[in-house]
């Protein structure tokens, strides 16, 4: 059985194409001003690795913030769902998702089944999101991928206002002025980030094992300081980005076999 | 054609004023320094009435932001630093207020100045600065009783607002005229976050609405916003708005639509001079004069 999940998400496009339970082909695109040409673009990439038409497919499900966007004739997964389906797939013992992107950030409590319980999501604020380091790196003038591995090298976090990305980015200008170290300010940002998400966290209860996926969860700098905070070790499968379409490609194989 | 580009739309007016008016040396003169997020103000006042004032733009250095503002105060009036009797540091870089005698809460400046400017009916103050927005409870004698703030979220306050004017391009002391200039209002935006605001708006304009219509939804829902502040810190008439964004009618109108209430107008012998901009400052240097004169006597 083939099927393709796709996530489309605020910054990036993801595709993923199941056959028989195995993923045999994985691709991504920046979304751009068009989602839904960039998702053709992702799907036909991953249909290419996979060495498959899309004539092949049987179902496509989509997921992500502009999932309405996205292209063929297909079902819908809430990101929620998508994401406890998907980790718990790839990391049985998980209960907890949290799942860090662009924009959003969202914190899913499921069973052993990948079946939602509960979810907390923070979509109004780009402070607790990808959007904040985003904003600070170019504040500081450090390549986004700089980053993390910067942070590392800081003992301390230096004062910065981390509720808002406006106000986050006038005390790094401030900072900079007063030639604050650059692996202290970053080290800020991300453990601001943590305090956030943690947060979040919180409020559905901790329950390991707690798995961290999105794009963000490629950040070493973020992840340090959020094992740091939660005071345990967030489990990463191999591919955290492409987790949200991972679970659609796995919802739509449920829907094929359920013959909906 | 004017270069937009280089045109920097969030960029205030800076000015200083200096009423008619005269001192001696057997004056009391005191200051207060509001050195904010945005904005530096610093007021005199000769016998605890207002006489100068200067507002200027916070730089990345306080000490040096508080002594410009001072300075700018002192300009034309004859005065210098040595002729204060006592000065008071507030706002957000109080505790970098070196020529200070004393450091202040600006929400205790900010109930004191409303007091002086509007007099003692006003019970509700909201100050919306450049990084925080305050619902400030007062009693007739301008004293705090309670007050409730939000400093986490740029939406509302002036620094949002300098993004969102070079954003739509609009000079930000015409923001609030702007917002206004809709046939209808429009719903307000359900996400505020300022750092959101470029895709937001960009997709609301690519879909045919106009910049007024845009700035529209979004003071509606920052309007929204500070209404609720003052509804959980219990309104209580009357009302007056203080800070930078007294000036933005955008917001101030749509409060008093919200709320269903009047803001208390400028007193008519006072509104060609004062600026509920200086309102902390001119606090602050009201509660240096009871400072002075209670160290006097004892």
């Amino acid at each position: 059985m083939i099927t393709v999940g796709m996530d489309l998400g605020t910054q990036r496009v993801k595709a993923v194409v199941l056959k028989d339970g195995q993923v045999v082909g994985r691709s991504q695109a920046f979304a751009g001003f068009d989602p839904t040409k960039a998702t053709e673009q992702a799907v036909a990439e991953a249909l290419t690795q996979a060495n498959l038409k899309l004539s092949d497919v049987q179902h496509f499900a989509a997921t992500g913030s502009a999932m309405d966007m996205a292209p063929y004739e297909h079902s819908t997964v809430s990101m929620m769902s998508a994401d406890a389906k998907a980790g718990v797939s790839l990391i049985p013992t998980a209960r907890t998702i949290i799942d860090v992107g662009a924009e959003e950030a969202r914190a899913v409590r499921c069973d052993e089944r990948g079946v939602m319980a509960d979810f907390v999501v923070n979509e109004r604020c780009a402070a607790g999101a990808g959007a904040f380091i985003e904003a600070m790196a170019r504040a500081l003038e450090v390549k986004l991928e700089d980053m993390g591995p910067l942070s590392l090298k800081a003992e301390r976090a230096s004062p910065i206002n981390a509720s808002c990305v406006i106000f986050g980015e006038s005390d790094v200008v401030s900072l900079i002025h007063r030639q604050e170290s650059k692996p202290e300010i970053c080290r800020a940002v991300f453990d601001a980030m943590a305090d956030r998400v943690s947060s979040m966290i919180h409020r559905l209860g901790v329950n390991p094992d707690v798995v961290l996926v999105g794009g963000v969860a490629k950040d070493v700098g973020f992840v340090a300081s959020l094992n740091r905070k939660l005071g345990l070790t967030v489990k990463i499968p191999e591919y955290p980005d492409y987790v949200g379409a991972l679970g659609a490609a796995l919802i739509a194989a449920g829907r094929v076999k359920g013959g909906a | 054609m004017a270069d937009l580009t280089k045109e920097e739309f969030w960029r205030w007016r800076e000015y200083h004023r200096v009423m008619p008016k005269k001192w001696s040396k057997a004056d009391i003169i005191t200051a207060g320094v509001d050195v904010g997020s945005v904005g530096s103000k610093a007021a005199i006042m000769v016998n605890g009435e207002a006489y100068a004032w200067g507002i200027t733009r916070t730089g990345s250095n306080s000490p040096e932001s508080a002594k410009k503002a001072l300075d700018y105060a002192l300009q034309d009036t004859g005065l210098t630093v040595g002729d204060l009797k006592y000065i008071v540091g507030t706002g957000y870089g109080r505790v970098n207020v070196p020529m200070a005698n004393k450091a202040i809460t600006e929400i205790a400046c900010h109930a004191k100045g409303a007091n002086y400017i509007w007099g003692p009916r006003v019970r509700t103050v909201l100050d919306v600065g450049g990084q925080d927005i305050k619902a400030i409870k007062i009693d007739e004698t301008g004293r705090v009783v309670s007050f409730l703030m939000n400093d986490k979220c740029a939406a509302g306050t002036g620094r949002g607002m300098e993004v969102f004017a070079d954003l739509l391009q609009i000079p930000i002391e015409d923001i609030g005229d702007i917002s206004l200039k809709v046939e209808k209002e429009p719903d307000p935006v359900s996400c505020t976050c300022v750092a959101f605001a470029k895709t937001e708006a960009m997709g609301l304009l690519r879909k045919g609405w106009s910049k007024e219509k845009v700035l529209a939804a979004y003071t509606r829902a920052m309007a929204v916003r500070m209404a609720n502040l003052i509804n959980r810190v219990g309104y209580e008439p009357e009302l007056v708005v203080t800070g930078g964004q007294s000036k933005n009618i955008g917001i101030v109108s749509r409060i008093e639509v919200i709320l269903g209430v009047k803001t208390l107008p400028m007193p008519r012998w006072r509104e060609d001079g004062l600026d509920p901009m200086v309102a902390g400052a001119l606090g602050a240097a009201l509660l240096g004069k009871a400072l002075y004169e209670k160290a006097q006597k004892a």
